[in-house]
């Protein structure tokens, strides 16, 4: 307990804490909280028993109004943020709870005592006149908190601050929050994580070594460490962070500890401890523990040390941190990881955690306890490296690794390198021990650890209300009923979810044109990016097919390894709601496999360093995929529009012919037979009958991602010049998109790209697309429209009817919305370009997926279709 | 959009009477979804036709504002605007007002009089083909002529569209021709209404008086003209979809499954009763067909319905009257939307897991992830999954080989591949499992529909 002297104006405690404010009725524990503490940090049971009752002092609902207050503590705490509990708390009882709860969300109690005299207690009350206690109550409570005093730490609190005289407690003006031990936030790195080492000091040096480091390796003495200098000029040195086990079982835990010590002691990096470390100080304590596992031969290589030497490794390991957070918290350290509710927590059950990690209760054949995965259920956005358990390789999961190779067994000594996450291993020397159990899992799947646990989809994080987080752009919302509509969809239509790397967002029109006889003209297209800052668009040609996004891997060991597909051939074409574009499967791998030769013809895998390559294309004929439409809808309505309108027409010839005034009635019919019949036109031009591949055509616009990279950096030119390389591999599938750069400051350049897209939409096409000259450009973090199309006139035709040309359909069509469709194209782009991202990443499926089926979902936000 | 009527009663003239709408003369009215013009291509002593031209406004139709169309089309690209629709019908009651309730001011004799008349309607969708259209009219008395229209002369492998030019001939008071066209009009089509309200059965019940219940095709007529405004509502999963929408979606299933759907419920319940089990977990319950029948038994405690169709579960929701429920029995069954191809925790807990008729509309590649969702995760002690056998198949004489019995079928499996799948099932996720025939079965291909019941074993 400290007694806090009457000069002292400040106190310490640390910054994620629940403090308990212990003293009676009168005893000025609101004031005390209100003057020290930020009002939303303070619980108060009076405000409770008010919220519920109508009257702060209503003791009649005292159980009710703790219930209340521990609800909104829990909630804090939950949170990570400090929480104050103004209430008499004199009771071991009523501490008990709060204990508690500060334990399960494992945080420090605190206590703060305020050990107010008894009549400066009473006088306050008395000035009260909403308090009537009895007289008997405060000399009770005071008596409660003097019986408490010094049962405190043994009810568990870690800090115990006594203020027994009114003046101490006046006198504190600041409460400092002191950062936790484990908070290393601020140091960036770069580091190099190392495995267990488990006294293998030979391996641990040849790995320091080959990372870069110099060590003496006599003395045990880091000498260098490789320097980096970062994007903004600074240069920092590596620091290696040792995730524990430093000793036990190996040749030498002697030379490891004092190599250990010394990275420590000088600030070079950092340690962790392991549960061997932790139980060779209990022996060095005197404890009593049982000299196996290991422990033996450390015990054994300590007998000559001095007791100076076993003094200091006893102090070293006590100041050991559990684990840390590093890098703004975007790395977690810890010797048997760490469940990311305890990531920067502080409570004995975290250091349990990172020392044993978590066991099932159950006992295996070898006597040893279960091991509980937790990586399985990871889910947090900090990286965890960790070690422990010994397995054959490293492999990530669900964002954590292990990274204890089992050194000491015979297997290597593993670091990782952060940020870079890079694995770097030197073997084992010799096996210097036989693991009681055999180690690995499932070895024999061909798949790794994190496809394996892919394999399952979890409902948890894509059902209801959802808000994601792109690292683009703003923060989308979910709704429930939208993620509803997507669930099934996703689960009846769309294809393995292991394809479903991405989704292509929608886009949005131009501006509706104000020009005679237009809805759509370039002119809109090119004021929206001028008036948004874009000095240079590209301008695409829109074909008119059906949007596909094609993956394909070099072969199918490549779709095993980099996507987890087994059995489904070497890649897929699917649709922007992700359904295979092919029914025939047959047919879709000998689509697959012209691509995949012409991607070989033309050296594209060597070019960008990869086996595979995820494309967003417009496969041709529009027929193909929407046959069904097109013969429900298009070719209906044209049919029954020309037959009906030729009748119409020749029963007015023949009325006009017998006198009838019908001439005006006459003019108009025969206007509406030539815009059907434009219509069917219109239509027609993207229909073609397919049998065979070679009657498809494949207009890839975007090289979306390969191995280990995204290109929504690069600008179009370079994406239609990559591209134009691979269809030169087969002009018969592949076709190259015409393109043209318009400077947005020459009128001449506008023109003749207006000139452009009038001939493109007059020999039949749909249109054209305006890009800003790189597709992902942010500017503070709001997304710039990535495309905008301008459809042809007679395109519009199969969008908005075969009459919408006529004057008073046209001045009507132009009342339109655009405002929601393109919120909707910025939200769908940046979780298409998250997943993206995330995939070559190496995030886990359930990541990637979350923002796909967020796109799918955002897909059944109710929008006018036609645009 | 067009419907002349023609006779060649002399004098042929007298059409202008009875429909009271000049033969010189062009006439205009408004309609609520456009414009109806009536004019007269021929008209003479001895023949006279008389055409009544609606004239929608494509634009109004898909446009919801204060003076459109309550029921407004999604679509622009429409047939509305060009066919014989409910539209029509309006526009008949409307123009041919005074000839529909048998008035006539200046020849009153004429209602009374059969004559002569040639209907003739340039474009019908008629939902069902010819034979519905000669099931519809032949029995009044009619003369049919029907030609159906390609869907695209320059793509003939397209097909032939859903319309028909048709021209009806008959003797008969016009008033009775016009009742008859105001019913059977939107009866061919069979699409979307635009009626609203109760008023509509009294319509019928006044137009049809007289022929409507002596028709033989009484109750198809009486169906469809009713036809529920709820299937204006279109789907949001079309909506997703949009242009992806196929047969697949919307296809109903052959008709004799209906019995053979309850023998299989019977003999799930019976042995969910044998179980003694008492909580279940219907998996793709549909609308709740199932669920009602192990509501109705009070040995089963916890019941849990999931689909992943929201429409199935709005469906079951009503049908179990889950709104209505006593207190007592609110957390005895619970609905709620998931995939099997995801696992999830809200399925775990039952003694037993059904799936009847599910999986065979999961794609084949798909299935390792049920087994995951299923055996894996939610391990429940008892697990009864039924599918159809592909065998059988052979017996549905309308079938043809290689088809499925649903168009959203995604396989179906014989006898000996539903075993090898079970079989593997259970032994990689530590269950046994045995196997039987469901509804009549054929001493060669077995029962139409088979099962397996999967049992946990502790070891």
């Amino acid at each position: 307990m400290t007694r806090i002297p009457k000069e002292v104006n400040n106190i310490h405690i640390p910054e994620l804490s629940l403090v308990l404010l212990i003293g009676a009725s009168g005893s000025g524990k609101s004031t005390f909280a209100r003057r020290l503490f930020k009002p939303t940090e303070i619980v108060s049971s009076d405000v409770c028993r008010g919220l519920i009752s109508d009257d702060e002092n209503n003791q009649s609902v005292s159980k009710e109004a703790f219930e209340l207050a521990r609800f909104i503590a829990a909630k804090r705490l939950k949170r990570g943020l400090l929480t104050v509990i103004d209430a008499t708390n004199v009771q071991p009882e009523a501490r008990k709870d709060w204990i508690a709860l500060a334990r399960e969300y494992h945080v420090l109690p605190l206590a703060i005592v305020l050990d107010t005299p008894e009549r400066t207690c009473q006088a306050r009350n008395l000035t009260r006149a909403d308090r009537n206690l009895g007289n008997h109550v405060i000399p009770q409570q005071i008596n409660q908190l003097k019986r408490s005093l010094r049962h405190l730490r043994k009810e568990g609190f870690r800090t115990i601050v006594h203020l027994d005289a009114v003046e101490a407690m006046d006198r504190i003006t600041c409460i400092h929050r002191d950062k936790l031990y484990s908070d290393l936030k601020h140091d960036k790195g770069p580091f190099d994580i190392i495995g267990d080492v488990h006294g293998c000091y030979t391996e641990l040096c040849n790995l320091l070594e080959t990372l870069g480091y110099g060590v003496d390796r006599e003395q045990a003495k880091l000498l260098s460490a490789p320097a980096v200098t970062n994007e903004d000029g600074y240069t920092t040195c590596r620091k290696p962070v040792l995730l524990g086990d430093l000793v036990d079982r190996g040749p030498d835990s002697l030379q490891v500890l004092r190599l250990a010590m010394d990275i420590v002691k000088n600030g070079h990096g950092y340690c962790v401890p392991g549960n061997h470390d932790v139980k060779l100080k209990r022996y060095l304590e005197g404890k009593d523990v049982k000299l196996r596992h290991g422990l033996e031969k450390t015990v054994e290589q300590l007998q000559h040390a001095t007791p100076e030497f076993l003094a200091a490794i006893k102090d070293f390991i006590e100041g050991l941190v559990s684990h840390y957070m590093l890098d703004d918290g975007r790395l977690v350290v810890a010797h048997a990881g760490l469940r990311e509710e305890m990531h920067g927590r502080g409570s004995g059950g975290v250091r349990e955690f990172c020392l044993f990690g978590e066991t099932t209760g159950e006992i295996d054949e070898f006597g040893l306890p279960v091991r509980y995965n937790w990586a399985l259920e990871y889910s947090g956005r900090a990286m965890v490296v960790y070690g422990h358990t010994p397995v054959p390789t490293a492999q990530w999961l669900n964002k954590t690794i292990d990274i204890d190779t089992g050194c000491v067994f015979g297997g290597a000594l593993t670091a990782l390198r952060y940020p870079e996450r890079e694995l770097v291993s030197v073997p084992a020397l010799e096996q210097y021990a036989v693991p009681s159990r055999p180690i690995g899992y499932n070895a024999g799947s061909p798949l790794s650890l994190q496809q394996q646990f892919d394999d399952m989809l979890d409902m948890k994080d894509i059902a209801g209300k959802q808000i994601l987080q792109p690292r683009y752009g703003h923060s989308v919302t979910i709704r429930a009923e939208n993620a509803a509509v997507a669930l099934e969809a996703m689960s009846r239509f769309a294809v393995n979810p292991k394809w479903l790397i991405y989704l292509p967002p929608t886009m949005s029109p131009a501006e509706t044109s104000t020009q005679a006889g237009y809805l759509e003209h370039p002119a809109e297209g090119f004021a929206w990016y001028r008036n948004a800052g874009i000095q240079q668009v590209v301008c695409e040609e829109k074909h008119m097919g059906s949007r596909a996004v094609v993956i394909v891997c070099r072969d199918e060991a490549v779709a095993l390894k980099r996507f987890g597909v087994a059995g489904e051939g070497n890649g897929m074409v699917y649709t922007r709601t992700g359904r295979a574009f092919f029914n025939d499967k047959v047919l879709e791998q000998e689509f697959i496999g012209r691509v995949n030769q012409a991607l070989i013809n033309t050296g594209f895998y060597d070019k960008f360093e990869t086996d595979w390559v995820c494309l967003d294309a417009e496969l041709m004929p529009w027929s193909a995929k929407a046959q069904a439409l097109l013969k429900n809808q298009y070719a209906s309505t044209g049919a029954a529009a020309t037959t009906a309108l030729s009748a119409v027409v020749a029963a007015l010839e023949q009325a006009v012919a017998n006198g009838a005034p019908a001439a005006d009635l006459l003019n108009s019919y025969a206007s509406k037979q030539l815009q059907a019949q434009k219509f069917v036109k219109a239509y027609r031009e993207y229909c073609w009958p397919v049998s065979a591949v070679n009657d498809y055509k494949l207009a890839p616009f975007h090289i979306l991602a390969t191995e280990g990279k995204t290109w929504f950096e690069e600008s179009h030119e370079w994406h239609m010049q990559a591209i134009s390389d691979i269809c030169a591999g087969d002009p018969q599938l592949l076709l190259a998109t015409s393109y043209r750069v318009v400077d947005l400051s020459d009128p001449a350049q506008e023109a003749a790209a207006i000139s452009w897209w009038e001939a493109l939409t007059a020999g039949g096409g749909e249109g054209m697309v305006i890009k800003p000259s790189r597709l992902l450009q942010v500017t503070n973090n709001d997304i710039i429209q990535p495309a905008i199309k301008i459809r042809g006139s007679e395109y519009l035709r199969i969008i908005y009817g075969p009459e919408y040309d006529s004057p008073e359909n046209l001045s009507r069509l132009r009342k339109r919305g655009l405002g929601h469709k393109r919120a909707l194209a910025l939200r769908e782009f940046a979780l298409g370009l998250e997943a993206l991202h995330l995939f070559v990443e190496g995030a886990p499926l359930q990541q990637v997926h979350q923002q796909v089926f967020g796109l799918l979902a955002l897909e059944s936000e109710p929008v006018d279709p036609r645009l | 959009m067009l419907l002349t009527i023609k006779t060649t009663r002399y004098p042929a003239t007298d059409l202008g009477y009875l429909l009271h709408k000049h033969p010189a003369k062009v006439q205009q009215f408004q309609i609520s979804a456009g414009k109806v013009h009536i004019f007269y291509p021929e008209a003479t002593d001895t023949s006279c036709t008389a055409a009544l031209l609606l004239d929608i406004d494509p634009v109004g139709l898909v446009r919801k504002g204060p003076d459109s169309n309550e029921f407004a089309l999604d679509q622009y690209v429409n047939d509305r605007p060009y066919v014989a629709s409910s539209f029509m019908s309006a526009a008949i009651a409307q123009a041919y007002s005074s000839a529909m309730n048998g008035r006539c001011k200046d020849k009153p004799q004429l209602t009374e009089e059969a004559m002569p008349f040639e209907v003739t309607i340039s474009v019908l969708p008629v939902k069902g083909g010819e034979v519905l259209l000669r099931e519809l009219f032949e029995p009044l008395g009619y003369e049919v002529i029907a030609s159906q229209l390609p869907l695209d002369t320059q793509y003939p492998e397209w097909g032939l569209s859903r319309y028909f030019t048709v021209t009806l001939r008959h003797n008969l008071p016009l008033q009775q021709i016009l009742t008859h066209l105001y019913i059977l009009l939107p009866v061919c089509d069979n699409d979307k209404h635009y009626y609203i309200g109760d008023h509509e059965i009294e319509k019928l019940a006044e137009k049809g008086k007289g022929w409507l219940d002596t028709h033989p095709a009484q109750e198809i007529i009486t169906r469809r003209y009713l036809k529920n405004i709820g299937a204006l509502t279109r789907q949001a999963l079309e909506v997703v979809l949009k242009d992806e929408v196929d047969e697949a979606v919307t296809d109903k299933p052959l008709k004799d499954k209906l019995r053979l759907h309850d023998i299989r419920l019977q003999t799930v319940t019976d042995i969910l009763l044998e179980l003694q089990v008492s909580s279940v977990a219907d998996l793709g319950c549909g609308e709740g067909k199932l669920l009602r029948l192990l509501k109705d038994n009070p040995v089963f405690t916890r019941i849990l319905g999931m689909d992943v169709s929201l429409r199935a579960l709005d469906i079951a929701r009503s049908k179990l009257k889950l709104d209505k429920q006593p207190l007592s029995q609110k957390d005895r069954i619970q609905l709620l939307q998931g995939a099997l191809t995801y696992k999830d925790k809200r399925i775990a807990g039952y003694d037993a897991a059904v799936l009847v008729e599910v999986m065979e509309h999961l794609d084949e590649l798909r299935l390792p992830a049920l087994e995951k969702a299923v055996f894996g995760c939610a391990r429940p002690a008892h697990v009864i999954i039924t599918t159809v056998n592909a065998e059988y198949n052979v017996l549905y004489e309308k079938m043809q080989p290689g088809s499925f019995r649903h168009a959203d079928h995604r396989f179906e499996w014989t006898r000996a591949q539903f075993r090898e799948w079970a079989n593997g099932v259970a032994a990689r996720c530590g269950y046994e499992v045995s196997f039987r025939d469901l509804g009549e079965i054929d001493p060669t291909h077995g029962g139409p529909s088979q099962l397996a019941l999967f049992k946990i074993l502790m070891n």
